[in-house]
């Protein structure tokens, strides 16, 4: 349990913000300059706040009305910053074991060869920083701060400055973090598509302050946070189970409570457990279940709400038999097919539609959710 | 050419003595120099600049002037000397120790400017991580700090024991120059040259005194693109 409520100052910019967080990944999303990485530093210790309460796990971290300052080394809190930030002059092994000499307790024993094992740098251990690529770097950065035995774990936009395929090869590796270790993650990110992906619970941050706390399928699917969490990039997360394969035509079906989605063929279980992004732009809107249509995925559901727009496009909610789902119209169609709230329309989704971007792996803290998810 | 290299034992005497010389300058400096770079790189104090400038002092005044003040301060009477040979028996006064002590103080700018170098282009973000795993400020200094500016460390040390070989004013003013206690190589060679027959003597203890640090250079090279290499992780 993390609750967080700081006021500081940092030249003109003025950080103030609050929230609260449970287990699993909460991500603090927002644009550079939000004060994430401020709000973060703060939670760590690394800045000491004008004003503010800081507890983790019911322990107070920082309050400054009674003077509480924890430092950052007695804080147990792991860091994984941007940079990775390995100590140049020791190996990998050296940097994964710094934080245990100072450890209060010892941890399990094979603990170090589960995290090693985990994060798969076995062969890296008697390496040095400078021969690692920027995603093992990363990786080890990620072992050094759980092995120091964390009561929470920060990560500073760790993917930030890796290319798109280290990417793609890291977010498992968190995944399993989040779904194998019970330690907490805040996760600070501009990247929607890493959010959705991660995130439990969602932070959204606005010019230092906290514009919007949730659940991140119900923030994701909230019309007026569009201009924050990312108009092009606007759309609905559902939970999904693995249902059908049919290797003739290397189709899969995902059930969802709103219905089923036949998306290209992926190798999972049957039974496994999947977020999906539905981008708001894939969407189309029938008024009648429609007939001669090469799109495969059609959701019958009623019009929830309508987006406030003057440009050309609107944003409008639907609920799918209690999902919520995202499209995006021109106002002259919202028009001429008469949509307002209460409309039962029917949703069209192409298949081709879910690249691997829409996939966000196993959903977190369900039950039978399976850590072997892998895509693209 | 066997006869140039027939040392007698004063030159001997002179060349051993001028080695430990330097070696005490250097290693007794260095605790010193260390702490002086760290105040002046990360320090935030009244009077920093005016500290920064009497570091750096000696390497611009006459030696002359900075053995005369060792003299006023360390000697027999002076305001320091004094009260360490009366309370703690420890005398500079015209010793090899003195000697050193010169050497060291000449050395010291150099020692200085070469950690604080290092210390400032440490990357200090490298300490605020080491302080999230758990390490207290003295660990974070003896397991992060010190091993990035051991290269700045080595050149600073080098720096002060080739100054110390080759110091002369300051040595000759504050400690004279008495053969086997004071008598250093630069001072050795200065009063073989005063002297008729002299000339091969000094050439001797000449071609010595460059072979010396000609080879401290050389190693100090080698010592510091090691632990560079060592502490970029290559």
């Amino acid at each position: 349990m993390l609750s967080v409520a700081v006021q500081h100052r940092l030249g003109d910019f003025l950080l103030d913000a609050a929230f609260e967080s449970g287990a699993g990944l909460t991500a603090l999303f927002g644009r550079s300059g939000s004060g994430k990485t401020s709000l973060v530093n703060a939670i760590a210790g690394l800045i000491r706040p004008e004003r503010g309460r800081i507890l983790v796990d019911g322990a107070v971290l920082t309050d400054t009305a009674r003077r509480v300052f924890v430092p950052a080394r007695q804080r147990k809190i792991g860091y994984v910053f941007q940079e990775g930030r390995l100590f140049p002059h020791l190996t990998v092994r050296q940097n994964l074991l710094y934080g245990r000499w100072f450890a209060s307790r010892r941890g399990q024993a094979g603990e170090v060869e589960h995290v090693i094992d985990l994060l798969g740098i076995a062969e890296l251990l008697a390496r040095r920083p400078a021969n690692l690529s920027g995603g093992e770097k990363q990786r080890v950065a990620i072992g050094r701060a759980l092995l120091a035995q964390p009561r929470l774990l920060v990560m500073d936009e760790p993917l930030a400055s890796l290319d798109e395929a280290r990417k793609t090869e890291i977010l498992p590796y968190i995944e399993r973090l989040r779904d194998e270790f019970a330690i907490p993650i805040v996760y600070v990110s501009h990247a929607i598509a890493e959010v959705t992906r991660l995130a439990t619970t969602m932070v959204v941050m606005s010019e230092g302050r906290v514009a919007a706390v949730g659940p991140t399928a119900e923030i994701m699917s909230r019309i007026g946070l569009f201009p924050l969490t990312g108009q092009a990039e606007a759309g609905a997360i559902l939970s999904t189970r693995v249902a059908e394969h049919d290797t003739r035509f290397g189709l899969t079906t995902l059930r969802t409570a709103a219905g089923d989605l036949r998306v290209p063929y992926m190798d999972l279980r049957l039974g496994a457990q999947l977020r999906v992004r539905i981008r708001a732009r894939d969407v189309m809107i029938a008024l009648q279940p429609p007939q001669g249509l090469s799109a495969l995925n059609i959701l019958p559901g009623t019009v929830a709400e309508i987006g406030e727009t003057d440009g050309p496009s609107v944003d409008m909610r639907l609920d799918c038999a209690g999902q919520p789902l995202i499209a995006r119209l021109t106002r002259r169609s919202v028009e001429s097919l008469g949509l307002v709230p209460g409309r039962r329309v029917y949703a069209v989704i192409k298949s081709i539609a879910f690249d691997h971007q829409a996939f966000g792996g196993a959903a977190p803290g369900t039950p039978g959710a399976d850590a072997d998810t892998r895509h693209g | 050419m066997s006869w140039v290299l027939a040392f007698s034992p004063e030159e001997l005497t002179a060349i051993r003595l001028s080695l430990r010389v330097a070696f005490w300058a250097m290693l007794g400096s260095l605790p010193v120099g260390i702490a002086v770079a760290l105040l002046l790189s990360r320090g935030q104090f009244w009077g920093k600049s005016l500290l920064n400038v009497i570091v750096h002092l000696p390497l611009v005044i006459p030696p002359v002037v900075t053995g005369y003040i060792l003299l006023l301060l360390f000697g027999r009477r002076g305001l320091i000397g004094e009260f360490l040979a009366d309370r703690l028996g420890i005398v500079f006064a015209f010793r090899w120790t003195g000697a050193a002590l010169a050497c060291a103080v000449m050395g010291f700018p150099l020692l200085v400017r070469s950690i604080r170098l290092s210390l400032d282009a440490i990357d200090r973000r490298l300490e605020d991580a080491a302080g999230t795993l758990g390490a207290n400020a003295m660990w974070i200094f003896v397991t992060i700090t010190l091993p990035l500016i051991l290269p700045g460390i080595l050149a600073g040390m080098i720096l002060s024991f080739a100054r110390a070989l080759g110091e002369f004013g300051a040595t000759i003013t504050f400690v004279s120059n008495i053969p086997g206690e004071t008598q250093t190589l630069p001072t050795a060679i200065y009063m073989l040259i005063q002297v008729p027959g002299g000339d091969l003597a000094a050439l001797r203890l000449t071609l010595v005194s460059i072979a010396i640090s000609m080879l401290a250079l050389f190693a100090s090279e080698a010592l510091i693109e090691r632990a560079t290499r060592r502490v970029q992780g290559l």
